[in-house]
């Protein structure tokens, strides 16, 4: 209940900073996930009601693009990268080997909400190919080696 | 008394990535314990040469530190004592001769390029309008203010033969033309910063490492057209970029480049960031223009009259790209004749690309339109590593295409692309060697198209995953022999019927892959042989 009640109160920080104009959706929709991680189901209804939208449109917007998360995420967000130049330097035996040490596939998020595994069409950072993003942080040029080395059995613990 | 030293530390995403924060305390820290009055440091955009970073430059000598690590900082610092040598070990070494070169403009990876719009990226701090008036800046918006009229300056930009370097390479002049012309109570100029092309960083380099160009370009571009409100949209993935634009645009409005009646002229422009949220369709700019009125980015048949006179909420709207409004300034300064004085005829000033992977030297280039494929891969880019044979370079993204060795004398300018079957694109060049599988390279672009298209027309949201379907049978040794017939009659059908630019250029990775690789796609089928040894249920 209490925690229901810090995120109506949050939400309505958000809104208080906009003028319920339907063009501000997606910077609403923005600072919303990055203040909750994802866009929680409540938040939608809120939103709705704010800019006199049906929910269905509101989700329409929310699942077209590739930020916004219907679901809540890991602490650490693990983005590798599929541009190509990360591609043709061997992004996908990168992607494989993180996939088998955090036992997820891409797009999931392990049960403890610790990692969530994704790729990205290209983080820009092509001269450091193959690349990853664990948050903010940038990894440039990854070996298998590498790799287990980020993830180290202490890490996982 | 000594000499007065800068030492810049490159904070682009790849060098950051790399340590450069750290870096640059632990510099600060040297500097006070040694008490280097004679020394400022400073924090760069990008400075290029990404791929060896994190790089450190002393100037006025221009040293190039790469590679520097944490433990590397007090030998740098302590080589500006009197009598101290700069540690040589951090010099970029000649791939081929090994010998160290201590001045980054004798690297030949800088020596062929000619830096025009990159010229402040990696000399100065992004994040201080200070440094940006020091190097010129706002001059040009000055003298656009106070000694030309509106259509003087759409007429400098017309003759300077400047073409809109977000791909399409429509001349900008004409577009702010039709926009000015446009009778309306209010319009808009738009930068699209939603660089999306896999394998091109471009956009974000220039947005992060000299962020007032840009502002200076589309104020310019404001008063020209009679626009009195800008956006930036920057993609998602760019918050690095978001950051210092914003700084930027409150360090403009402080010296009063932006607001009310700027440089007290009867003229007022302001200009915000709208923050995509991922999606490659909307550097589309119907896409782009749904988006920013908070809908889902899907493309509209492209309006007649065109956006610069029906734009964004009805209103005539001007779209270009970051880099064309980074050239503004120049052109508005230099003129017109000075812009176009290199170039080929018809694409006139320079290009810039995101050179990367399988070269020696990667990183951001700047290099005159014209300029051979081979001097960008063997001069610039210092050859392909290991001693591998060059096998074929892709430009233009996921719509352009991967040409052959046979064709690396080909000038590169927008038209010579073109009639190659690739594209200028926004401007990402990768360098593939023997150890690339054309086939695969097909498949991964046709994934990428798969993911991106909106889903909005058939042959577009359809075509593509029947191409994909195929490719990817071909990888797995499931070819059949009408596939390659199969593949140009679909491509041929994309390229025809789509809505937008994204489905219509879909299909080029494809058809250049088949036009000089075709017997890669032969053995894949017929021998079930992958040539280059990557499709791993294949044979090599």
């Amino acid at each position: 209940m209490k925690e229901e009640k810090k995120e109506e109160k949050l939400l309505k920080e958000i809104l208080a900073l906009y003028k319920s104009n339907k063009s501000e959706l997606i910077p609403i929709l923005l600072q919303v996930q990055s203040t909750f991680g994802y866009l929680p189901p409540k938040s939608i209804k809120v939103i709705a009601r704010f800019l006199n939208m049906s929910e269905s449109q509101i989700y329409a917007v929310a699942s077209f693009y590739t930020q916004f998360r219907l679901t809540p995420l890991g602490k650490k967000r693990v983005s590798v990268c599929r541009g190509t130049a990360c591609h043709i330097r061997g992004a996908s035996h990168i992607l494989r080997e993180i996939e088998r040490i955090l036992g997820l596939k891409e797009g999931e998020t392990s049960a403890d909400l610790e990692y969530t595994l994704d790729t990205v069409a290209c983080i820009g950072c092509c001269a450091l190919a193959p690349c990853l993003k664990i948050n903010d942080k940038v990894y440039g040029e990854m070996t298998i080696e590498k790799v287990r080395e980020i993830f180290s059995v202490s890490e996982k613990q | 008394m000594n000499k007065m030293r800068k030492i810049l530390v490159c904070h682009g995403t790849g060098c950051i990535g790399g340590g450069a924060e750290q870096i640059f305390s632990l510099l600060e820290k040297e500097k006070t314990r040694l008490n280097l009055s004679n020394v400022v440091l400073k924090r760069t955009g990008c400075h290029g040469f990404c791929q060896r970073g994190p790089l450190v430059i002393v100037e006025p000598e221009g040293i190039l530190y790469c590679k520097v690590q944490p433990q590397d900082v007090p030998e740098i610092v302590q080589s500006l004592l009197p009598g101290g040598n700069p540690p040589q070990r951090l010099f970029y070494h000649d791939p081929v001769t090994g010998d160290p070169i201590p001045y980054y403009r004798d690297i030949t990876f800088y020596k062929k390029q000619q830096r025009r719009v990159l010229r402040n990226c990696g000399r100065i701090d992004p994040e201080d309008i200070e440094d940006y008036l020091e190097r010129g800046g706002y001059q040009a918006l000055q003298k656009a203010l106070m000694e030309m009229t509106q259509e003087q300056i759409i007429d400098e930009v017309k003759r300077s033969g400047l073409r809109g370097l977000g791909g399409a390479g429509f001349p900008t002049g004409k577009k702010w033309e039709v926009c000015y012309k446009a009778q309306s109570d209010e319009k808009y100029v738009i930068c699209n910063g939603d660089e999306g092309d896999p394998g091109a960083f471009q956009d974000r380099s220039l947005m992060e490492g000299d962020p007032h160009s840009i502002l200076e370009g589309m104020i310019i571009a404001g008063f020209a057209v009679g626009a009195k409100k800008g956006f930036i949209y920057v993609r998602a993935e760019y918050p690095l970029a978001v950051k210092r634009l914003k700084i930027a645009i409150n360090q403009a409005k402080e010296k009063g480049f932006l607001g009310k009646n700027i440089l007290g002229c009867d003229f007022d422009f302001d200009i915000e960031i709208f923050q995509g949220a991922g999606a490659f369709v909307c550097g589309e700019s119907t896409a782009l223009i749904e988006s920013m009125e908070g809908k889902r980015g899907m493309p509209k048949p492209h309006p007649r009259p065109r956006l610069a006179e029906v734009g964004l909420w009805g209103k005539p709207t001007l779209i270009n790209n970051v880099k064309t409004f980074a050239n503004i300034p120049l052109i508005i300064a230099n003129g017109a004749e000075w812009f176009a004085s290199i170039g080929t005829e018809k694409s006139k000033g320079t290009a810039i690309f995101s050179l990367t992977g399988k070269v020696v030297n990667s990183g951001l280039i700047e290099v005159p339109m014209g300029i051979k494929l081979r001097e960008i891969i063997y001069d610039i880019g210092g050859g392909i590593p290991n001693g591998k044979a060059f096998k074929a370079v892709q430009t233009g993204g996921p719509s352009g295409g991967c040409l052959p060795a046979r064709l690396l004398d080909m000038p590169v300018d927008f038209d010579s692309l073109t009639e190659a079957g690739s594209m200028m694109g926004s401007g990402g060049m990768v360098v593939m060697d023997e150890d690339t599988c054309m086939v695969d390279v097909a498949r991964y672009f046709l994934e990428f198209t798969v993911r991106e298209s909106c889903g909005k027309c058939i042959p577009c949201r359809v075509g593509t995953k029947q191409m994909y379907d195929i490719l990817d049978a071909i990888t797995k040794g499931e070819g059949k022999r009408e596939d390659i017939d199969l593949l140009l009659e679909l491509s041929e059908v994309i390229k025809r019927a789509s809505l937008c630019a994204l489905g219509q250029t879909a299909p080029n990775p494809v058809l250049t892959t088949i036009r000089y690789f075709r017997e890669e796609y032969e053995a894949h089928i017929f021998e079930k042989r992958c040539p280059a040894g990557v499709c791993d249920r294949l044979t090599r």
